[in-house]
């Protein structure tokens, strides 16, 4: 077959056409753009173009993917209550516009600080961010999302706590979470032991202890927890205290942080989290924003870049990437992580809606999440067919039973348009009628009430 | 003139700003948490008019340099266009605002999308499977590794090292380390490549893998790629590639063709999605026939009826890499990109780059000095060795381009180049760019002969000059703290 020639198959991003291609042929000594190509042996060059479609003009792109698009049913036209480590909370237009300038979008890593201020005075501003909100005190730049910011969490714990071998995960923190922890150290001889909960959801500490041998180099619980449930923080760290290991607080609900007493005021040394309820869009899972805050002490062994405050030579403030010794590019074989692309865009995001929130803001967003949900719960439990079945104090999400399982009552709202939940079933299997609820500022009273309503009538109807 | 530093956000604050609305409370002002549960306010968190937050971003963004300003033509980085059609789909609110942990029925676009990229990757990569969870190019270089540690562990000893030549990029030891093995540095040869000799006295039962870049970091295409496949495969060790260099073959030759068993590439690079100051990324993973089975758990798959579906029945796999679907709205970005190239545009994108990068290296040959004269492929590895006699050094060079108004190549990297300024332009750039950029450097490089001071003490005309990256890190401030 033949291929197409390069002087003439002009493509709107590729600006060097014709005349520039022979002009730079000329320049260079050769006679045809194929030759800058000879070292590749011919037997493992393709001779055929690649079989896939395009290409595709915009028309073309927004037809198909609009299309696409359509075929999902989602919160666009869905009265939605999911949450399970993903919100919908409000976005302020201000946000991705402001993401949308090029400087922001379109710029690489703040490897050269004189050109790259813009980026590096706004991770130092996220960093900041993180620290208020968590009480710790050093935040870094930004990791994957909440899922890999727990595992890079246990391999400091574990550098720090040197030749100890296991690390205990509460069971209710987000199940995806662990099953990444376990995939990332199945290599590394360490132990993942789970501690359940009571029969309040909130961490079993008889079973913590239990677990917590001197072989033990940390103690992983979220709160709230992957049942909606607030951990007592002072209870938990008085165990993993007890057995030296260092304490790690996940928090998926990033809001909550708004009006909750944060992890660094009960102690704990680590905090890691994901950061999309602050202004990013669930979009089926990512691009999130992981974050991770420590105590001083933790700081050299932090995985990641770190932004610091510096001068310039005539004395302007100014930030640099720095503590750079910890990391791939510098430590190769021995860094602290392998980390180096990370979310610095969507940490971007976090910081422009934090700060467009504010310290009013913040509380406001958590108390409405908080005072709703209390609404709805108890609109719920006021209903004989449901059980709301952790008694423990709940901040936004909450599970929910009925004597139906879980499935069939959410196929059954989904008929009204209502996407009410995510099954527990898939997490554990013992509880295949409960399922996950979660309420934000975006309901109002009246989208609570549809959902009482709807809920009520659809075990009424299942029952029967 | 001196220009003021910018105000932080916290010393934008003023007592009573506010940047935001919520409709007022419609539900009773009732909780049931107990006080000891809440927290007082966050001290000395912002308080800034949207009016406020709008200016200090902006402002800030003035600071930053962009591929949309310029030629940013960081080696190994692959900073070309971005699109705004992909920003534009991306945001399509079908796909927005849909959940992660919706039931496959309700998700039907999203799971067709996943699929199509996974075709389309397997025909570029020219491999049977792609994983789409890594999130970025270290990511997906920890679920190779992991994989052919599986794969090796199922037939008995996952073995002890790996091989990685001397060039590589930082991620691969790092990367190796964390799942579990040591690593051992093979040293390239004067081209710069890796002689298959060296490889073969290397490779022995303990070996699991060879990590090895293609085209390498000075952009030599590694010639003996299908011999180091051999060499690794009668020894039942692996081939890795980083696909970090992917943007010079697309098109024109496939992985899976070499011999390669695993690579990853960076769709932040090769396939557009922009950069955004360091991520988001997406690092999916290409995989031969024997490593398959050991892929990431969960698969996307078609049924005969055309229906989309998550799998999670792979009892070999490696485990999840990450919650969730991984980074869905790069690959949204990423196959838009792929769809508007199709087959000749993915090939016009290496031949372009190509061209591009031997354009600037035949202008600045004889100007700069070259340590490996082998042909590159899409970027070029000048050093500062015609310049050191005038004491001006790779910083200095790289820091004067910021005053003719460029952003520097990658400097001192690969590390087997003393002084290395790694010079990649992608396609995108037309030949009036090329050449602003080369007048620029062979300016400098007269500048470095005549007024070799006026290099040495640049940037003079950036927002912040030379900064003290000593006292950042001798006592770190890594926060604001109320004055």
């Amino acid at each position: 077959m033949t291929l197409p020639n390069p002087l003439h198959d002009n493509h709107r991003y590729i600006p060097n056409s014709t005349d520039d291609i022979t002009e730079m042929l000329a320049a260079i000594g050769v006679d045809s753009v194929d030759r800058l190509f000879d070292s590749i042996p011919g037997d493992v060059k393709l001779d055929r173009l690649l079989e896939i479609p395009g290409p595709w003009s915009e028309i073309e792109s927004r037809r198909w993917f609009r299309e696409t698009a359509a075929r999902n049913q989602t919160a666009v036209d869905h009265l939605s209550f999911l949450g399970g480590g993903a919100y919908a909370h409000s976005q302020p237009a201000c946000v991705d516009q402001l993401l949308l300038r090029a400087e922001f979008l379109t710029s690489y890593t703040p490897y050269q600080p004189e050109v790259s201020q813009g980026t590096l005075q706004s991770i130092f501003e996220y960093q900041t961010h993180q620290c208020l909100l968590t009480g710790l005190d050093v935040a870094n730049a930004s990791l994957y999302d909440g899922s890999t910011a727990l595992c890079e969490a246990v391999l400091l714990a574990e550098r720090v706590a040197k030749n100890r071998h296991k690390v205990v995960i509460a069971k209710s923190v987000h199940p995806h979470y662990t099953e990444t922890v376990r995939t990332y150290i199945q290599n590394l001889g360490y132990d993942v032991v789970e501690v359940g909960w009571t029969a309040d959801g909130r961490v079993d500490t008889e079973a913590l202890r239990a677990a917590c041998t001197g072989d033990v180099f940390a103690v992983a619980i979220q709160s709230p927890n992957f049942l909606g449930v607030i951990e007592d923080y002072d209870a938990i760290a008085a165990v993993a205290d007890a057995a030296g290991a260092v304490k790690i607080a996940v928090v998926a609900e990033a809001t909550s942080l708004g009006i909750l007493t944060p992890p660094g005021a009960h102690g704990f040394d680590v905090c890691v989290g994901e950061g999309q309820a602050w202004g990013v869009p669930a979009q089926f899972g990512g691009p999130y924003v992981g974050f991770m805050v420590v105590r001083d002490a933790l700081k050299r062994h932090m995985p990641g870049r770190l932004v610091g405050e510096t001068v310039d030579v005539d004395g302007r403030r100014a930030y640099v990437l720095t503590l750079a010794t910890r990391e791939q590019h510098i430590r190769r074989g021995k860094a602290t992580s392998n980390i180096c692309t990370n979310e610095a865009l969507i940490a971007l995001a976090a910081n422009i809606y934090l700060s467009l929130m504010g310290k009013e803001g913040l509380r406001e967003v958590g108390m409405q999440c908080l005072q709703k949900a209390a609404y709805l719960r108890k609109r719920l439990g006021d209903a004989a067919s449901i059980v709301l079945p952790f008694r423990g104090p709940v901040y936004n999400e909450f599970v929910v039973r009925t004597p139906i399982p879980a499935t069939e009552i959410l196929a059954d709202l989904e008929h009204g348009k209502i996407l009410g939940g995510i099954p527990l079933a898939p997490f554990f299997p013992d509880q295949p009628n409960d399922f996950l609820v979660a309420v934000t500022e975006l309901h109002a009273r009246e989208h609570l009430d549809r959902f009482a309503d709807a809920l009520i009538a659809a075990v009424a109807r299942e029952r029967r | 003139m001196k220009t003021p530093a910018p105000s932080l956000i916290f010393e934008d604050s003023r007592p009573g700003r506010r940047g935001y609305k919520l409709p007022p409370l419609d539900v009773p002002e009732e909780h049931d948490l107990p006080e000891s549960l809440l927290r007082g306010e966050i001290a000395d968190e912002a308080e800034v008019s949207e009016v406020g937050v709008i200016r200090h971003f902006t402002r800030l963004s003035k600071l930053n340099v962009s591929i949309d300003a310029g030629l940013y033509p960081l080696g190994s980085c692959t900073m070309k266009h971005n699109p705004r059609i992909n920003e534009e789909i991306a945001r399509t609110p079908g796909f927005a605002l849909s959940h992660p942990l919706q039931p496959d029925h309700q998700v039907q676009g999203n799971l067709e999308v996943l699929w199509q990229i996974e075709q389309a990757l397997k025909e570029i990569l020219g491999l049977p499977r792609v994983t789409l969870q890594p999130v970025a190019g270290a990511h997906g270089e920890l679920t190779g590794i992991l994989m052919i540690h599986k794969a090796l562990a199922k037939s008995g000893n996952p073995r002890k090292y790996i091989l990685i030549p001397d060039s590589a990029h930082g991620t691969n030891p790092a990367s190796a380390a964390f799942a579990g093995y040591e690593i051992k540095e093979l040293k390239s040869n004067a081209r710069g490549t890796l002689d298959p000799q060296t490889l073969a006295d290397a490779v022995t039962e303990d070996v699991a893998a060879l990590m090895i870049t293609v085209p390498n970091t000075l952009g030599v295409f590694e010639n003996e790629i299908k011999t180091f496949a051999q060499i690794l495969h009668d020894k039942g060790a692996y081939l890795y590639c980083d696909g970090a260099n992917l943007n010079s073959f697309v098109g024109i030759a496939r992985p899976g063709d070499m011999g390669i068993d695993v690579i990853h590439s960076n769709l932040h690079k090769t396939f557009s999605t922009p950069h955004g100051g360091g991520g988001p990324g997406a690092g999916p993973v290409g995989v031969s026939e024997k490593l398959v089975p050991h892929l990431p758990s969960p698969t996307v798959e078609r049924r005969e009826d055309g229906t989309f579906y998550l799998d999670f029945g792979h009892p070999e796999s490696i485990g999840r890499m990450r919650a969730f679907n991984g980074n869905f709205n790069v690959l949204v970005r990423a196959l838009t990109y792929i769809r508007s190239m199709g087959p000749q545009g993915l090939r016009r994108i290496a031949q372009l780059a190509v061209l591009n990068a031997n354009y600037i290296r035949a202008r600045l040959k004889g100007t700069y000095h070259l340590p490996y004269d082998a042909p590159t492929l899409h970027e070029v590895v000048f050093n500062d060795k015609n310049q050191t006699a005038h004491d001006v050094h790779t910083l200095d060079i790289a820091k004067r381009l910021m005053d003719y108004g460029f952003h520097p190549p990658t400097i001192y990297f690969p590390l087997i180049v003393s002084g290395a300024l790694m010079i990649e332009p992608t396609e995108s750039e037309p030949k009036e760019e090329l050449d602003a950029f080369c007048d620029a450097m062979i300016e400098i490089a007269r500048e470095c002969e005549e007024r070799p001071e006026l290099v040495r003490s640049a940037p003079h005309t950036t927002p912040v000059r030379r900064l003290d990256e000593a006292r950042a890190a001798r006592s770190p401030v890594l926060r604001w703290k109320k004055g």
